[in-house]
């Protein structure tokens, strides 16, 4: 993806044109994920079966159980937010040329992001043993959509780190050549910041 | 010269054209030419939408007469010539441009204030004396009943005119569009919620409609009658509906409560029509109507009607319009050729060909025709 | 193999040849203005395609109670007829002139990510062929363009038909996409030093503010037909009642993205006649700000206007009244535009050349599709106007009285530069007026069809209503309209043997591309133009007295050009992979899409580390 690098040194606006896509494609994708969430808040306030994300008090004083469990995802959101914080620090290493601190922090970026990837398959696995699928209710069906898609998105972002990692260790990413860690990371943070949104609206909201 | 002629004949030649065009609008709206026209309403509901089109055609019409004006001026008057110097070079007008933007905004608003207005009145519910009636889409027909009345019929709507009617529509199937435009616009009927129209028929007469929301194969055969009747019609209709199919033992179980508006339950519990003389084709063909399986699907009572039916209501059949939901006129011929091989009228209808010959067909159509 | 193709590029370029023959030069091309011409042969194949399915069309409804097509495949056909014309014609046909064009007008040597570019054309062709193989099975999409769920539900439709356009629809979704952020970065970053935003002609400002259209409106259909998908495919209910889902909520998301998809469609053709009308009225363009900022705020509106496709469900006043004076001001920013248009063309100097034929045409028929558009603006009468043929006479007249009279006044204006040849004068006039005459004769029927009662989408009509002789009118004038584009065809071959005989600029233009020779040579520029105002050309030519030198064709020796690369065409060819595994999944399990996300990745991770020029 350096087509434009090399056939243009100075652009208009100053900024690479690199980096102009990609913050281009994120303001595409927040549509992509603002109406996954819309579909979600949607078809969950339009959900009437169980299995249901919280507690429910039924009529008769019956407590059917939700079936989220904040704290594993607490941890999870964690993972994400400082691997974040990593790729930050993995950035400024790589600006620096300092190439053993760039792969120990991006390393411990992309160990972040197995991590959560981690978390949702077993997340996942074991809502569909308490009988939420995608079929069973609305609620199943646009959890899993919008976390499902989610979590393709940090599942590409890890194996775009990984190509870069390898770049690295072979000594492929010197300063100059920073910019490609810096797209890499913008979409990072951004696959993050819709995490934090997420994780409200799914997770804390009742 | 010869450039002349021919750039004159070129803007002379539409503008002509679309005037006329205009004209046959304006004229070409006759009911008796377009009997399913929405342009000349025959109802309370449809006047509120058919005076703010009118409102809104003509401000149309003076736009753009000045603006296509203005456009077939310019052509002509600034058409350049061979060795013409270097016109004005002018790269805007504030004034103009502030006017151009402001006078369209008046002319909106003058658009928008009969507009909100119509949009509330549309949307208000009908007081009084309001007759209910559900309208339920199928693919791909119309089930139409009266939950005060306790009738039912099917393709043919009948409404007393004068008295306010009050939709209450869904559907079994896919969303269709219900569409009588001499009486109301159109409203879309789901199969998860309850939408709602209402109007008040001035005129009596029988009216067609049609689905306007594609549905399916047969979207374009899903027609349906409106008979607007005068209330002694209408109410003569009713008690006759309300006589069809109710057998002794039903109508014993029969609600006797009276309904709502100013149409009264006659006496329920009469017994199915009875055979035209001794018609033996009748015999044959109430015979067949169970063991062709025509009764699966197609219930033959009118007053506590069953719901979820397959097929639509046959109880009044033989005294409709049409048959197959405006497929075809109701003619014997053509009820027997339906009966027989419905697949190759309407292609994807869900009335299955069930095997009846020729002769059987015969004595079906004898037993139908006598539901009238 | 990769190498080869460079090596004997290379060696062509560095012997002072720009040109460049065979199959695989045009497979593994990344010039944007042959990735142009691939896109302009490509969509009017396709819009003859869709012109073609709409005869048959017509043919049927010629006269009532037609057999001549079953129901079926008249849904089929008007089906395919909308969505070729939307998203294979109209959309490609403007991608044609983003393409070639655009980095002529703002004085680039190409876009700004020039395998990207072939990856958005090669998708856009895999999703066309996709869609249209569905043909060959008898499962063409039959459910309508906009496909209202609960039609589209495996229950009422257990075919393929509506998984062929649904997987089509992702595939071009996809190519428009990654066309969107080229171009938003082409535009942004890649202007020829002083071209400030300001400066930039207009049709790149419309092509811009198209740009951020896609980019905003494509997600939300993505993921409207990722819902519909995982209904048909995986059992979920988003838009099934019998499990809580609700249709409506589909109509909501198709028009969100719908209303906008209506000017990605119609703003280029907006930028192509604010090119036409000044050159051919020897004048600059009226009001420049204004016109900016009106299509500026007509995409903006174009956001919030979605519902005024759902008066007819029932949304209540509220909101019929939100969405009905939303609606009404768009008409304010598209009444400046054409007032523009006239101040532009008053007090000119009109040259009566066939691209100002259809610019004008294309004034005169806009303005009766806008004010049909103010017609259904008012719920009440919408209420009648809905699903009839009311509203096909307002969208053809502007679709095709509008983005295709401008579309073909852009190929009249724009292919001497692109083909280096002169189109015939005659011949394009006789197309201008059967296409005028066609057009009308068409579909000015419609609005008295519509408001008398014709409801849209019906394969046939029953004698009786009044339908009978509009409806015969109609048939012949899609035949004339058909001829017209007959017409253009001869032409097209006509001048075509003839030889190569556009100057550089034909029509004494305003703008850049008319700077350099007809056509341009593989780097668009030999030296990247300085630009002073908004008209360079113009001012250079009032600089030096009169018209300019014809430019020479000069060696392109220490001139940088990407090289040529085929892994956008497997990347594209992986996506199509991946989505046939899906249409076919009962037989491939998950295997299918699996083998087309691995050709995907191969592709994308080759292109990657592939040395770019």
């Amino acid at each position: 993806m350096s087509d434009a690098h090399a056939l243009h040194l100075e652009t208009s606006t100053g900024l690479d044109s690199r980096k102009l896509a990609i913050w281009t494609f994120i303001g595409s994708e927040c549509l992509f994920f603002a109406t996954l969430i819309s579909n979600y808040l949607v078809n969950k306030s339009r959900n009437l079966i169980p299995p249901y994300p919280h507690d429910v008090t039924l009529p008769g004083g019956k407590v059917v159980e939700g079936v989220i469990e904040i704290p594993l995802v607490t941890f999870g959101t964690a993972l994400l937010l400082f691997s974040s914080l990593f790729i930050v620090l993995a950035l400024a290493e790589a600006q620096r040329g300092n190439r053993k601190a760039l792969l120990g922090w991006l390393a411990a970026t992309i160990v972040c992001g197995l991590f959560f990837v981690g978390m949702q398959v077993y997340e996942f696995t074991h809502f569909v043993h308490k009988g939420l699928t995608l079929k069973v209710n609305l609620f199943g069906a646009s959890f899993f959509t919008l976390t499902g898609f989610h979590g393709t998105h940090v599942t590409l972002g890890v194996i775009w780190l990984i190509t870069l990692w390898i770049e690295a260790f072979r000594g492929r990413i010197p300063p100059a050549k920073s910019l490609n860690l810096e797209i890499a990371a913008l979409y990072w943070h951004f696959v993050d910041v819709v995490w934090v949104v997420i994780f409200p609206v799914v997770y804390l909201i009742k | 010269m010869l450039l002349r002629i021919a750039a004159t004949r070129r803007w002379a030649f539409p503008s002509a054209w679309v005037l006329c065009a205009i004209g046959l609008v304006l004229a070409g709206c006759s009911p008796e030419h377009y009997p399913q026209t929405s342009l000349k309403p025959l109802s309370d509901f449809a006047k509120i939408g058919d005076d703010i089109q009118t409102t809104t055609f003509w401000w149309a019409l003076g736009v753009f007469v000045l603006v296509e004006g203005a456009l077939v001026y310019a052509i002509f008057r600034f058409r350049g010539k061979p060795g013409d110097a270097e016109p004005k070079q002018i790269h805007g007008n504030t004034t103009v441009e502030i006017i151009w933007t402001a006078v369209p905004a008046l002319i909106l608003a003058a658009i928008a204030v009969p507009t909100v207005k119509g949009i509330f009145a549309t949307a208000a519910t009908p007081h009084g004396d309001v007759l209910t009636v559900e309208v339920i889409g199928h693919q791909w027909w119309w089930e139409f009943r009266y939950p005060d009345l306790h009738i039912t019929t099917a393709n043919e709507l009948h409404v007393p005119v004068g008295q306010t009617v009050a939709t209450k529509m869904g559907t079994i199937d896919v969303i269709h569009s219900f569409w009588a435009p001499r009486f109301a616009g159109k409203r879309d009927v789901f199969p998860n919620r309850e939408t709602r129209l209402w109007f008040k028929a001035d005129k009596a007469g029988e009216y067609s409609g049609q689905c306007a929301e594609f549905c399916g194969i047969q979207h374009g055969r899903m027609a349906f009658r409106i008979k607007a009747q005068t209330p002694q019609e209408f109410q003569a209709w009713v008690s006759h509906m309300q006589t069809l199919g109710a057998k002794p033992a039903a109508a014993a179980a029969a609600p006797t409560a009276a309904p709502t508006g100013s149409v009264s339950t006659a006496s329920a519990g009469a017994t199915v029509k009875p055979p035209q003389g001794q018609d033996p084709a009748y015999t044959t063909g109430e015979k067949l109507f169970t063991a062709k399986g025509c009764v699966g699907c197609h219930s033959l009572t009118a007053f506590n009607a069953p719901t979820g039916m397959i097929g639509p209501n046959l109880a009044n059949v033989g005294a409709r319009t049409y048959i197959a939901a405006g497929t075809l006129k109701n003619t014997d011929e053509n009820l027997s050729r339906w009966i027989q091989n419905a697949q190759a009228i309407k292609q994807g209808v869900l009335m299955p060909n069930l095997g009846v010959k020729p002769d059987e067909a015969r004595s079906l159509v004898a037993f139908l025709r006598a539901h009238q | 193999m990769a190498t080869t193709a460079i090596d004997q590029q290379r060696a062509h370029a560095a012997a002072g040849h720009g040109e460049k023959t065979g199959l695989w030069s045009w497979l593994t091309t990344v010039d944007h203005k042959r990735i142009g011409i691939l896109y302009g042969a490509t969509a009017f194949a396709f819009f003859l395609l869709g012109g073609i399915e709409a005869l048959l069309l017509r043919i049927q409804l010629g006269t009532p109670n037609n057999t001549f097509l079953a129901p079926e495949t008249y849904n089929q056909l008007f089906t395919m007829h909308g969505t070729t014309m939307i998203f294979l014609a109209i959309m490609p046909l403007s991608a044609m002139f983003f393409n070639f064009m655009i980095p002529l007008l703002i004085g680039a040597r190409d876009v700004a990510f020039p395998r990207l570019n072939a990856f958005s054309y090669w998708a856009f062709l895999a999703g066309g062929l996709f869609l249209n193989s569905s043909f060959l099975f008898g499962a063409a999409p039959d459910q309508g363009w906009y496909g209202y769920a609960n039609l589209t539900s495996r229950q009422f439709s257990p075919g393929m038909n509506v998984d062929f356009w649904l997987l089509g629809l992702q595939i071009l979704g996809v190519a428009s996409l990654a066309a969107a952020v080229n171009f938003f970065v082409t535009i942004l970053n890649m202007r020829a030093p002083g071209m400030t935003l300001m400066r930039m002609p207009m049709f790149v400002w419309m092509s811009l503010i198209t740009q951020v259209l896609l980019l905003l409106a494509f997600p939300v259909i993505t993921v409207a037909l990722i819902l519909l998908m995982f209904d048909r495919f995986f059992g979920t209910h988003f838009f099934v009642p019998s499990g809580g889902g609700d249709p409506l909520l589909w109509q909501h998301l198709f028009w969100i993205f719908g209303h906008p998809e209506v000017y990605i469609l119609i703003l280029p053709a907006f930028g192509i006649i604010s090119e036409v009308l000044p050159v051919f009225s020897r004048k600059p363009l009226f009001g420049y700000a204004a016109m900016v900022f009106s299509g500026a705020f007509i995409a903006f509106l174009g956001f919030g206007v979605w519902s005024h496709h759902m008066f007819t469900t029932g949304m209540g006043p509220i909101a019929d009244t939100f969405f009905s004076l939303s609606t009404m001001l768009i008409a304010i920013p598209t009444g400046v535009k054409i007032f523009n248009w006239l101040g532009t063309i008053w007090g000119g100097s009109l040259q009566l050349r066939t691209p100002m034929y259809f610019a004008l045409g294309f004034i005169a028929m806009f303005i009766i599709g806008g004010l049909s558009g103010v017609m259904h603006a008012s719920p009440p009468a919408d209420l009648q106007q809905n699903d009839t043929y009311f509203i096909v006479a307002h969208f053809h007249y502007v679709l095709f009285g509008g983005s295709i009279f401008g579309l073909t006044a852009g190929a009249y204006y724009w292919w001497p530069k692109m083909s280096g040849r002169m189109l015939d004068e005659t011949l394009g006039k006789v197309h201008f007026w059967l296409m005028l005459i066609g057009f009308n004769l068409t579909f000015f029927p419609m609005h008295i069809l519509g408001l008398n009662g014709m409801p849209r989408r019906v394969y046939t009509y029953p004698e009786g209503l009044g339908f009978e002789t509009l409806n015969q009118l109609e048939t012949v004038g899609a035949f004339i309209l058909a001829l017209s584009f007959a017409v253009f065809l001869v032409n097209i071959f006509k001048t075509g043997r003839g030889p190569r005989n556009a100057p550089a600029d034909p029509w004494n233009g305003a703008t850049l591309e008319w700077s350099i020779p007809s056509p341009p040579q593989e780097w668009n520029f030999a030296e990247v133009p300085t630009v002073r105002g908004r008209d360079p050309v113009w001012e250079t030519k009032r600089e030096r007295g009169g018209s300019l030198a014809e430019p020479a064709r000069v060696s392109g020796a220490g001139i940088h050009l990407p090289n040529p690369s085929y892994w956008p065409l497997v990347a594209a060819l992986g996506l199509a992979g991946m989505m046939t595994g899906v249409l076919l999944i009962q037989h491939l399990g998950p295997w299918g899409i699996m083998a087309g996300a691995a050709i995907l990745f191969f592709g994308v991770y080759n292109w990657a580390f592939e040395p770019a020029g």
